[in-house]
Parts: structure tokens; sequence; C-alpha cells
């Protein structure tokens, strides 16, 4: 045990400084070579120089894991299974008549609707309700909560709320000691079609509540004072001050919240690996081109074929977001 | 918010969000509870009734038939209900007739056997196995029982599943990815943020709309291609194409987005006029970023480091597809996940092997819950 700590430790110790030692050897190194050049650009040149240096590790990661992946996923799309043939559209073709498929579109579909729209629901109300409550710190702490809570480690705490046992034998699920307690029948609920899928999407929701808590209850508290009070002088009570007034005004960040999570519920993968695997009907897409790419030994034309479906689904909400950053730029 | 305020929506308010509470904490209150309470309890009543005494079947033998007594013409056996280790069982509820019922008859009551014999067992345990003829065998007879147990909390479950889950090597194996997968990419994004605020170079406001844009790509579309390229050059190069060199850079690449976005933003909004005059003075880019910027920038540093840390502790899609699932690099959620395969109703196992996954980032998340909440707020109100 010792030993793996020092090897952890020396590992981590390596990993760390090569990044320091090339941030501070570059620049230098940068230096050191140019002063010794005429003195006149000396200064020009260098300052050209020295931008790349800074960003130039950031660059070349962000090219290698995040954009070439992009074209070579859409090139590999189009080939077979092992990727040494052209196969033009038949990985799409396939894809689009895959039984499985639909069904992995129609609950990526549920998910859409339903995680963000309830996460946003309760995220709001639990800001609004925390704002007028005594103990509202220590409620918003505990709705918070699962957000530093793993996949797998909220599948396990569901799981076990999920669980359970035989007609007749006492129930240690939660769920089923509440139905039988009021009378009903203990259900195997993981494989109740479509239900199933709802119970795995509790799980997000439950994590993802309380990011939206934050985010709105943020915005609320930038509402101006003025425009309640000029409300409340003309007769609002607190119903239309909160839907007519308070809502409009924070609908920006409640549509940032909801695509937020529409885009993490796209590549939402770790709870249904852990939960059904995509049994009784549960597949989602994330977990689909996983099932793929090591699928006996892998099908990455398949496999490409989901990214790049996954990938056009968030293009729009990238493109949205570029041009936003670029009117906030041209604001400024 | 409040302005008119009666009691009866105060009231509304108040057991809405205790209620909202309760359901949220419920479901980790009981993967703890369960995961410090006696295997057997565990698995034969609810966590809720953790305090209760709980309710056990299960069946002991009697004395020899050799030890037998003939009392008023009847073959008698008679004795103390003990477990195999020698403890005596001293709360018996109910007994039966059979492995398939035993609960058929509350203690201190007879129940005739198939065989004939009267069976009689008190609810201190002692019992009475009569029959009219002599008893035979070389075994005592098989009595089945409920008896009732204390609650009984232990932390033989975090033992066992620290050593036998290999949940404790996992743990090590996380904090080898976890360490430099945070620290790596906060430094290059700390200073390729500065370049992005403070530098003048060609196509920097489009290379800025880049990032932006890569905030949203999904892991998916970087798995495949990044697979082949690692076992590619593992190939051409020799050595190991999973492990941890791989997968820190992995996380690098991944976080980086978010990372440069947040601290470009924050690095952004400090006074120019402080690094112009340090210009001025002579002061170079690289010392100016290093004295001035960076620990002026501590704040959103902190930020993404909490976040990135959470993000690639509690990760298991890049340790799965770019680490050995052996002992040597298996990480703390794909042992989990590993166990809910295999040991799918052990819930002893599950619920401390799970807990101890959970523990540091929630310790991690309320020590520095404000400087999580303030990046996540940068990180999305704009976007």
């Amino acid at each position: 045990m010792t030993e793996q700590i020092y090897s952890a430790l020396i590992a981590i110790l390596i990993g760390v400084s090569a990044v320091i030692i090339y941030f501070w050897g570059s620049n230098w190194i940068l230096d050191a070579l140019i002063s010794k050049s005429s003195r006149a650009n000396k200064e020009v040149l260098r300052e050209k120089i020295r931008p790349w240096l800074f960003a130039g590790p950031a660059l070349f990661f962000l090219t290698l894991y995040l954009v070439y992946p992009v074209f070579e996923t859409l090139w590999l799309s189009f080939q077979n299974s092992d990727s040494t043939e052209f196969v033009g559209w038949s990985n799409y073709a396939w894809l689009f008549n895959d039984g499985q498929f639909h069904i992995t579109l129609r609950n990526n579909l549920l998910w859409l609707i339903i995680v963000p729209t309830l996460s946003t629901v309760f995220g709001l109300a639990v800001a609004v309700l925390a704002d007028r409550a005594k103990f509202g710190t220590v409620a918003k702490s505990i709705i918070f909560m699962p957000m530093a809570i793993s996949f797998v480690g909220a599948s396990v705490i569901w799981k076990f709320v999920y669980h359970y046992n035989g007609e007749g034998d006492t129930q240690i699920g939660i769920l089923n000691a509440i139905v039988v307690a009021f009378g009903g029948e203990p259900q195997f609920w993981l494989s109740m079609e479509i239900w199933n899928s709802v119970l795995l999407m509790v799980i997000l929701i439950w994590i993802q509540t309380g990011f939206a808590m934050v985010i709105l209850g943020a915005a609320l508290r930038s509402v101006p004072e003025e425009t309640l009070e000029a409300a409340i002088i003309d007769g609002a009570n607190r119903r239309q001050l909160f839907f007519r007034i308070t809502l409009p005004q924070i609908m920006p960040t409640v549509i940032v919240v909801w695509t937020t999570i529409a885009i993490l519920v796209l590549k939402v993968f770790d709870i249904v690996l852990a939960m059904t695997n995509g049994q009784w009907e549960t597949q989602v897409l994330a977990n689909l081109m996983y099932d793929w790419m090591f699928r006996g030994a892998g099908d990455f034309g398949r496999g490409s074929a989901i990214a790049i479906i996954i990938m056009l689904s968030v293009t729009p909400i990238m493109a949205w977001n570029i041009y936003r950053f670029r009117k906030d730029e041209a604001g400024r | 918010m409040s302005t008119q305020s009666s009691f009866l929506p105060k009231f509304f308010n108040g057991t809405a969000l205790t209620a909202l509470v309760i359901l949220w904490l419920v479901p980790t209150l009981g993967l703890f509870v369960s995961s410090i309470r006696d295997k057997d309890q565990l698995a034969a009543s609810g966590w809720w009734t953790a305090f209760n005494e709980s309710k056990q079947v299960t069946f002991a033998r009697t004395d020899l038939p050799d030890t037998q007594q003939q009392i008023d013409g009847q073959f008698v056996l008679s004795g103390q209900l003990t477990a195999e280790d020698g403890t005596e069982y001293r709360n018996i509820l109910a007994f039966g007739s059979s492995s398939r019922n035993p609960e058929e008859v509350a203690a201190g009551e007879t129940v005739k056997l198939r065989n004939g014999a009267n069976l009689t067992v008190n609810s201190d345990g002692s019992y009475t196995y009569a029959q009219d003829k002599e008893i035979t065998g070389s075994r005592g007879k098989r009595i089945f029982f409920a008896y009732g147990q204390p609650p009984r909390f232990t932390m033989e479950n975090y033992e066992n599943v620290l050593d036998k889950g290999k949940i404790g090597q996992a743990f090590l194996n996380t904090m080898a990815v976890t360490i430099p997968a945070t620290v790596i990419p906060v430094l290059i994004a700390a200073f390729a943020a500065y370049a992005f605020s403070w530098m003048q170079f060609a196509g920097r406001e489009w290379l800025f709309a880049v990032v932006i844009g890569l905030l949203v790509v999904p892991l998916q579309t970087s798995l495949v291609p990044l697979l082949r390229l690692y076992s590619d050059l593992g190939q051409m190069f020799g050595f190991e194409s999973k492990g941890y060199p791989g997968v820190w850079m992995a996380h690098t690449g991944f976080g980086l987005p978010l990372a440069i976005y947040l601290m470009r933003n924050y690095m952004k909004s400090l006074p120019g006029d402080l690094i112009e005059s340090a210009r001025v003075d002579g002061a170079s880019h690289f010392q100016v970023f290093t004295r001035i910027i960076l620990p002026l920038s501590l704040p959103a540093l902190a930020s993404f480091t909490i976040f990135q840390f959470l993000w690639v502790w509690n990760d298991l899609l890049v340790a799965l597809v770019f680490l050995g699932q052996g002992e040597d690099q298996i990480v703390l959620t794909a042992q989990l996940r590993a166990l809910l395969g295999t040991r799918g109703s052990n819930w002893e196992v599950l619920t401390s092997g799970a807990f101890i996954s959970i523990i540091l980032p929630l310790l991690v998340f309320f020590a520095l819950q404000r400087f999580f909440v303030r990046g996540l707020v940068a990180g999305s109100v704009k976007g």
C-alpha cells in the first residue's frame, strides 16, 4: 500500500512539475534568446511570440482533445466497424431503421423535456421559498448537496430507494415500503417500462435542482427593488408580483439554466449504465454510444454515428452561445 | 421579496420547503444509516427501523437425541436454543414446524410437527421436543424460528469493503487521477486566460469564440478518435495505451474550455491601469502575470479548481475509456459500478462503498461552497 502511495505521489509530482517547467522555462528561453538580438526589434518580437507561449498549451489541448476529434468522428461515422472501409451513409441508415435506436430517441426526448423542466421548477421554488424561510441557508445547502455526489454514487443511493424484495418479504427499499404501508403491492420498479426511465430521471433532477436553485437565486436577488415596489403600490398581490414582475425579469436566466441542464441530459451516461445498462427499454444516446464502442471488438462506425447525433443536438445551443458572446463583446 | 406577510402563506412556505428538504435528504440518509448497520439486520429490515429491534429468521438444532429423557411415557428433548458459535437465543418471537413456515405460532405455544412430535419454544429460548416414540437420528432436530435482535451498529462493512471490495486501492487510484487532472488544467488555463484578456495577438477574439463554442461539445465525440490515437501511439512507441498520463491529459483537454472561460472573464474585470503601469515600469508579461494577476485571480482559480476536482473525482466515462480496469488503475466510480454488477444485493458492501466514494467531495464541497457557488454563477449566467 505505501509503495503505491509513493508511486502515485511521484506520478503527481512529475505531471505537475512538467507543466510548471514548461511555462517558466519557455519564457526564460524567450528572454534569454531574444535579448541577444538587435535592440530595436527586441521588445516587439518578444511580445509577439509570448502570447503563443502562454496560450500554446491550451490551444494544443483544445485542438487535440476537442476540435480534431469532432472531424475525425464525423469521418469515422462513414466507415465500417474497424474503420477500414468507407461505407457512406450506411451507419446512419442502419441507425434510423433500428428499433433500439427509436426507443433511445424516445427516451432521450422524454429526458430532455422532463429533467430540465422539473429541475428548473424545483430550483426556482426552493430559491423563492428559502429566501423567505428562517432556515433558508441550511435548506439551500441540503438541496445543493447532491451536486457534489457522483452519478454512480447517486445511482447506488437511489437503487437502494427503489430496491424490491419479493412479495411477502420485508421491503427494505423505502419506495416499496411506503407502497406496502398504504396497502399496495410492491413492484420491481426498474423493469416497469416508461416508469423506469422516469425513476432514472428522478436521480438527475435530484442532482440538478441545486444548480438551478443557485443560479436562479442569484438572478432573483438582482431583480431591482423599484419595479417590485411600484407594482405593490399599484396593488399587485404576491402571485401577480411573482408571475408578472419577477418571472419575466429572470426569464433569460431561466432559459440559460434550462439549456445548461438540457446539454447535460444529452450526455447523461453513468446513471443509465449503473442502474439498468439500458435494459427494460431505458436506453439513452450516450449509453448506446458507449455500448457500440465496446460491444464485441467495438463498432467504431456505429459508435461514431451516434456520437455525431449527440453533437448535432447540441450544435444549435453552441451557435447561440457564440452569437450571444459576440453581441456582448461588441457592446462593451 | 416578501412584502405582505400573513400567517398562512408563511406557514405554507415553511411546510413546502421542509417537505422538499426531507425529500432531498432521505435517500442519502438511508445510504449512511445502512452503511453502519449490521449486515444481517440491513438485509432483513428497512433502514428507517434501524433503532428498533430487528426480526431475524434462522434455525438451530436441539441437543443430540441421546440426551433424551423419558417423562410421563413420552420421549423428551429439552434445552436452550443456541447458535453454533455458542450464543444463546434469548428473545424468541415465533417459531414453526418447517423451514417454509418459521413464524407459524408465537413463542410459548405448541405446534404439532409432521412426524407427530409436539414442539414448544418459549420466548426465553427454552424448548421442549416431545413424542411418543423414541427420538432417533445422530443429529439434533432442526427448529425454525424468528427472534428479535437489538439494533447493532458497526464499522465492519467499511473494513470489509475497503479491503475485499478493493475500495481502498480504488480511493488511492482516484487520488492519483484527480490531483494532476485538476492542477494541470488550472495552470494551463490561467496562462491562456491571461493571454486572452491582456495580451495582443492575431486571431484573439476569433479563438476565444471557438473556446466558447467548445464549452458545450460533448465528450462522446472525442472518445473514439482519442482511443485510436492512444493505441496507435502506444504501439508506435511501445508504451501501455491505458494509463494515468493519458487520463490527466484527457481531463485537461475536456476541462479547459470552462476553465479558460471562467478565468478570462475574471481577469478581464481586473483594473487595466494596474497592468499598464507595471508594464510601463518595465515588467514583462510573465512578471505581471505571476506577481500581480495570479494572486488577484485566486477566487476564480479556486472556483474552477473545485469544479474540476468534483468533475474528475466523480467522472466515470473518461476513466472507463482511458484507464485499465485492473486493480492498479480502477477508480472509485468504476469500482462501485463493478460492485453494483457483481454484488447487486449486498447492500452492506454498496452502501459503505458509495459512502467512501462521496465523502471527500462532500467535505470539499461544504468547506468551499462559497467559491463553488461563485464559479457556477459566473460560468452560466453569461454563457
